[in-house]
């Protein structure tokens, strides 16, 4: 099926409107999309690693760069090595590049924010077991520290979701 | 010929049909993505660091009790035949067993594997332990992994971020590490023509679907791999369900 736009391309994304009971259904390729400034969930599902990349390729407008002389004083690699190979170099790049990855986090997963079970709570459950917290209060005031982060950043969308979590813990 | 006798299922035990639902769902993998904070990632790493990965990993392995007896197969050793059959037995990744791209195998690629779990070596990430189980059976599989992974929590320092969660090679498996996927059997929505749209609300959900052996393979005999797209923001327990 072509491209309802240009009809040139490819349709890969298929977009339907309902607008007063009417059912209207269009038919785009990715470039048309685009301009409409239609983003398709489709297609973030069938390439994860392609949406990364992609959006990487569109420059600081979408994904702040680096500059190119910065790089991992622990491993060497530079922010266009994670461009060209969709792989960081070590676990200290997630800090040499953490603002643009926050924001390719946040594209990528829809939040930057790890939720349940924490390395550092593991480490402490297993040194000091009678220490541990029961798992349901463990859960809320986590989920409470995201909320509040949740709100403080205005990402509201994901405050949402942990809200209605919280009722389920709580 | 490696001998798969070693493992007590002979590495089939996720196809004997035993598991619940069975009849539409042949098997459940969940998989959590760990890498050792002593060390760079995988396509930075040399021979040496990957056999020291092997070395670490594999003592704390031999002092849990999920992994005491585990089988060890070294695929860095093993003739083409018997990684595909590693392959096949859905025990180890095509990546892993080298027989994708260039069909090299990288060094210390190795899998250990005792009943239905194991954990591979030198991947993507340094481990990637897995559970597979007969059936629709997502807590139980998920429980068992997190067992695991607990017990080498404690005896190997993981990458953790107090963002961004359990630290990854690739940015799709960051925060939880999970991959929870079930091999289901659709042969009537692919008749009906209705599969498509199946898939395309599978994205709203968060889900995301490949074919039999998993990540770059083709969907055969309308058997479909559906897992969960998303590994951050999300607790796994959530996740897995």
């Amino acid at each position: 099926m072509s491209c309802d736009q240009c009809r040139e391309r490819e349709a890969v994304i298929h977009l339907t409107q309902i607008v007063d009971d009417q059912v209207t259904t269009l038919h785009l390729c990715e470039k048309c999309a685009a301009e409409k400034g239609v983003d398709s969930p489709g297609a973030h599902a069938k390439s994860p690693l392609g949406t990364l990349i992609g959006a990487m390729g569109k420059g600081p407008e979408l994904v702040p760069t680096p500059r190119s002389s910065d790089l991992c004083v622990r491993c060497g690699a530079t922010f266009q090595d994670f461009r060209e190979s969709g792989r960081l170099g070590c676990p200290d790049c997630y800090r040499s590049f953490e603002a643009p990855l926050r924001d390719l986090l946040r594209r990528l997963h829809g939040s930057t924010h790890h939720l349940g079970e924490r390395y550092a709570d593991r480490e402490q459950a297993a040194t000091t077991p009678q220490a541990a917290e029961p798992e349901g209060q463990e859960r809320a005031a986590d989920l409470r520290e995201q909320l509040r982060l949740a709100v403080e950043t205005e990402n509201f969308e994901l405050a949402a979701e942990l809200r209605d979590r919280l009722r389920v813990v709580e | 010929m490696i001998d798969l006798s070693l493992l007590t299922d002979g590495g089939v035990g996720w196809l004997d049909a035993s598991g619940p639902a069975s009849h539409l769902v042949l098997s459940t993998r969940v998989r959590l993505a760990r890498n050792l904070t002593a060390h760079v990632f995988q396509g930075r790493n040399s021979e040496t660091e990957r056999e020291e990965i092997l070395g670490t990993v594999e003592g704390a392995a031999r002092e849990s009790v999920l992994l005491r007896r585990a089988t060890r197969f070294r695929l860095d050793r093993l003739e083409r035949t018997d990684r595909q059959l590693l392959h096949e037995r859905h025990l180890v990744s095509k990546e892993l067993a080298g027989l994708d791209g260039d069909g090299r195998v990288r060094s210390g690629a190795s899998v250990l594997v005792q009943d239905l779990i194991g954990v591979m070596l030198n991947e993507e990430d340094h481990l990637r332990i897995q559970g597979l189980h007969s059936g629709f059976a997502l807590e139980e599989t998920y429980a068992l992994v997190d067992r695991l992974d607990a017990e080498l929590g404690q005896r190997l320092a993981f990458a953790f971020h107090p963002e961004f969660g359990y630290l990854t090679s690739c940015p799709t498996n960051v925060g939880t590490g999970l991959r929870a996927s079930v091999l289901i059997h659709l042969p009537g929505l692919v008749l009906t023509k209705e599969i498509n749209k199946v898939l395309h609300g599978l994205a709203q959900v968060g889900l995301t679907h490949r074919g039999l052996y998993g990540e770059g393979s083709e969907v055969v005999g309308q058997f479909f791999q559906l897992s969960n797209q998303t590994t951050l923001g999300s607790s796994a327990r959530w996740s897995a369900r």
